[in-house]
């Protein structure tokens, strides 16, 4: 065909598009083929438009509590639609951004879905088109950055209809406020839609398999914030199982397994599925090129290289964590690793953090305390409560936590586990000490400015060696 | 839009390099495959070609200048119409523009990988030594991170001797957490080493020598090879020189033959016959023609002959591939091409590196007798000595003039042994003695 090009990236998420223009800022000729909108569902269906939604459901909760402010705002109340369309017109405006970033890297877009065949040095990519026409393209490496999507499970019924069962995408576009709210799955993507539509007035009930919400979590953010949420007014069940799921006309009924064994049939209007997530492995030819999947996932190296000559896969669609930021660098590490950049290391999962953006927010990096002990690991714990910090309080967000887990022997910070008011934009301290490989003592020897609530990540640190100063 | 000229990357794995000289200056207009300047790296010269036409706008990194990062922008080349005005500072110049300058190293992408024909040390690490510990007076300063430090402390290890492979060549956790605890102490109580493990050049004191004493020459790239492979092979290799006396004259009378019979413009010397002499006896004791290496020895099949060649300001040792196989004619054509090339700095690395033996000539200045240090990776290494008349006893016992020769044969004992060192010499001698075997 007509460009010959230097890299071809399968799918335009936060993996792709960023790999894309790394490619472009080595010198690469790069093109990125989208089946939808650009973007992926970062952008248009996931991160970016949930933000929106939960600011929306912050500033409410901010306005009902006006008057622990000292201000009067009467019946403070929404409009579901314009919570929506703003929601959709952030995303939009992203989407675009997108756009422009290809078009100044000179990075081709390439509108249709597409699938692979056999080649060399790299498969050949088949991009049919949205007129259902095939094009084939050809590149010297091929970058699958195709994602996930939301996991079904049929024997229990937990198959989105996209009317009363939903999944994040009908979640974020919601006609009605469902009144009672089932939410299955307690991870942060049915956290964070059930702390929104809480917020919002449904009645909420989540369903959690495993012994407390937020698994992956620090066992004791997990009850804090279980904690938190039962007095905001959700019901959680934990140690319970979704066993059926029936849409009837306008009702769902759930039957469900509780911790104690006993078997209750409860009505909702409306359930989101949040149960996990299956890679896009499907359709793209991987079988016949030889390509190793293993549970939904492309089985891949520090480098993203598959196995198969000149077929890279990154972010969603090699496993967990899922998480946009992994993604992006694992696009990154890939290309530069195709450039033979040196200096570039292979892609390291341990020093990702995750952030929930529920109310309250959650964020951690590294291990969490059981998981340390678990390794055997001699270790020591630092915490620090935000009722401690002047500025929590006078923001009135005195509820929150700080935990630090240091190697008693080397000092490493293993991990942090914050829970409260601006943890998510807090967590990246502790990435950052860990990426540099930095011990207690260079926490401990560094300023801190005053008055944030980033004071309380120096309290933990200097509580794990019990010198806490404001407690 | 100007069109950026990038500093070349000459091998695989350079990083970086001395832009040695320009060949042409702001306003110049350039070709296609004109030769723009010259770029040294550890061991050689290398020319870099203009790719692009154009007139040179901006010269970026002057002559001289030490350390240019590869595809850092070395100047910037003006199409028609363009001004100087046009250029902008090298940060803000798009790099995905940047032209990459043709170099012959370029043209040729199966050299050898890396200059230092030295098989790796243990440690996985090849970040360079002068980013690793930087210089200061009266020590060392390490760059380790924080975590690095107490893991070395807590195993007892010495992060001195350590190679880092963060970045900037910083001593990470995986650095220390690999190396053997006590393994790494300093050879020389209190003497600062490298992070090769190699002792650092003496710091220059005005107490010893006053500064208007003497005349300072930094070094050049050249110079630290030399001085880093020689300390590593002095330092790491078990050397052992094996002495014996060869009669010269059967193989002088032979050469003046050959010459007198050779056309006008071949004249072999006597380095040329030993060299074949050498890479023959190679070959009938393949045993010596061999390499340690970190995964086993390596017999080599063709016998590479390496000829230290002096040159101004350092060492280098071309070879002469498969000599066993070639005439004499031949050898003697390639050498002299190797050592005027070698002289002007000009050989390509795949010319100096991949060598089995060595040859190191110093009979012409008159020695007797000396002793190499190998060139790692090879096995061995042959000093040869000055050819004189020696009064000799003969098979009669009567005193008789003959010349002689003293060569030396350095071993590698870790591939040696001294019966197998003690073959070789005797085969080499036997070719020496009666050259006319050199026929068959």
């Amino acid at each position: 065909m007509s460009t010959q090009y230097d890299l071809i990236v399968i799918g335009s998420g936060p993996g792709g598009y960023v790999a894309a223009i790394r490619a472009t800022q080595l010198g690469m000729k790069t093109a990125i083929v989208e089946r939808e909108s650009l973007g992926g569902i970062c952008l248009n269906w996931g991160c970016i438009p949930t933000k929106a939604l939960l600011r929306s459901a912050e500033v409410l909760h901010l306005a009902k509590h006006a008057k622990s402010f000292g201000l009067k705002i009467e019946n403070p109340s929404f409009d579901l639609d314009a919570v929506v369309k703003r929601s959709r017109g952030v995303a939009a405006q992203l989407s675009n951004g997108v756009k422009f970033l290809m078009k100044k890297n000179k990075i081709d877009v390439i509108e249709g879905t597409a699938r692979l065949e056999k080649g060399a040095p790299a498969p050949k990519v088949i991009v049919k088109g949205k007129d259902g026409k095939d094009t084939s393209y050809t590149a010297k490496h091929v970058m699958l950055a195709t994602g996930a999507r939301a996991r079904d499970i049929p024997q229990a019924g937990l198959v989105a209809d996209g009317k009363l069962i939903w999944t994040y995408r009908e979640a974020m576009t919601p006609d009605v406020m469902p009144k009672r709210l089932l939410v299955v799955g307690s991870g942060a993507i049915g956290i964070e839609f059930a702390s929104f539509y809480n917020e919002l007035g449904s009645e909420v009930t989540v369903v959690e398999v495993m012994d407390r919400i937020l698994p992956v979590e620090d066992a004791e953010i997990s009850a804090l914030a279980e904690k938190d949420f039962r007095k905001q007014g959700l019901s959680i069940l934990t140690g319970a199982k979704v066993e059926n799921l029936k849409a009837g006309k306008d009702t769902i009924t759930a039957d469900i397994t509780t911790k104690d064994g006993k078997k209750e049939t409860k009505e909702f209007d409306r359930a989101i599925l949040a149960v996990g997530i299956v890679g896009n492995v499907e359709n793209l030819g991987l079988e016949a090129l030889g390509v190793k999947v293993e549970k939904t996932h492309v089985v891949v190296d520090g480098f993203g290289r598959t196995g198969v000559a000149g077929l890279y896969a990154i972010g969603d669609l090699t496993g967990p964590p899922w998480l946009a930021h992994k993604a992006s660098h694992e696009g990154v590490v890939c290309v530069e690793g195709i450039a033979g950049k040196s200096k570039t290391e292979p892609f390291d999962a341990s020093n990702v953090p995750g952030c929930t953006y529920s109310h309250p927010q959650v964020a951690s990096v590294g291990l969490t305390e059981a998981a340390a002990k678990a390794k055997g690991l001699d270790i020591k714990v630092g915490r620090f409560p935000f009722i401690g910090n002047g500025k929590a309080i006078a923001m009135g967000a005195e509820q929150g936590l700080v935990k630090t887990i240091f190697d008693k022997k080397t000092g490493e910070l293993l991990g942090a586990h914050m829970i409260g008011a601006e943890v998510t934009e807090l967590i990246q301290g502790y990435v950052i000490a860990r990426q540099g490989e930095l011990t207690e003592h260079d926490l401990i020897h560094t300023v801190f400015a005053h008055p944030t609530i980033s004071e309380t990540m120096h309290e933990a640190v200097l509580d794990a060696e019990g010198r806490a100063l404001h407690i | 839009m100007p069109i950026n000229i990038t500093m070349p990357a000459l091998s695989p794995t350079m990083e970086e390099g001395t832009l040695a000289k320009w060949l042409v200056k702001e306003g110049d207009l350039v070709k296609s495959g004109m030769i723009i300047a010259e770029i040294e790296t550890d061991k050689a010269t290398m020319e870099v070609e203009a790719v692009d036409e154009g007139k040179v706008g901006k010269i970026m990194v002057p002559a001289g200048t030490e350390g240019v990062k590869v595809n850092a922008i070395i100047a910037v080349l003006l199409e028609d119409g363009e001004s100087a005005g046009d250029v902008k500072a090298p940060a803000a110049a798009p790099k995905a523009e940047a032209a990459p300058a043709k170099t012959d190293a370029a043209k040729t992408p199966s050299a050898p990988p890396a200059p230092a024909q030295t098989p790796a040390a243990p440690a996985k690490a090849a970040a360079p030594a002068s980013v690793a510990v930087m210089d200061r007076p009266g020590g060392a300063r390490i760059m380790a991170s924080p975590l690095a430090k107490r893991i070395a402390a807590n195993k007892g290890i010495d992060l001195k001797a350590l190679k880092g492979t963060g970045p900037h060549g910083r001593i990470i956790r995986r650095d220390v957490e690999n190396a053997k605890p006590g393994a790494a102490q300093p050879a020389h109580g209190g003497t600062p080493l490298t992070a090769d493990g190699l002792i650092l050049p003496q710091v220059l004191d005005d107490r010893v020598y006053a500064p208007d004493t003497y005349e300072l020459k930094p070094l050049d790239g050249m110079r630290k090879t030399v001085a880093k492979r020689l300390t590593q092979s002095f330092m790491q290799v078990p050397h052992f020189p094996l002495n014996i006396d060869i009669t010269l004259d059967n193989l002088l009378e032979s050469r003046s033959a050959i010459n007198a019979a050779a056309p006008k413009d071949v004249k072999i010397s006597v380095n040329d016959l030993l060299i074949k002499a050498a890479a023959l006896a190679l070959i009938d004791e393949p045993d010596c023609n061999a390499s340690y290496t970190d995964k086993g020895i390596a017999y080599h099949k063709h016998a590479n002959i390496s000829v230290a060649v002096a040159v101004d300001g350092g060492l280098i040792t071309p070879v002469i591939f498969k000599a066993e196989g070639k005439g004499l004619a031949e050898i003697s054509e390639e050498m002299k091409d190797l050592a005027t090339r070698a002289r002007e700095r000009k050989l390509k690395p795949q010319e100096y590196m991949g060598g089995t033996f060595s040859i190191s000539n110093l009979g012409m200045f008159g020695v007797k007798s000396f002793a190499s240090i190998i060139n790692p990776p090879e096995g061995m290494i042959l000093s040869v000595g000055a050819g004189e008349k020696r009064a000799v006893v003969d098979e009669s016992g009567a005193v008789v003039a003959r010349t002689l020769m003293s060569v030396t044969l350095t071993c590698d004992h870790r591939v040696i042994g001294g019966a197998e060192g003690a073959k070789w010499l005797a085969a080499f001698k036997r070719y020496v003695e009666t050259p006319e075997a050199m026929l068959l």
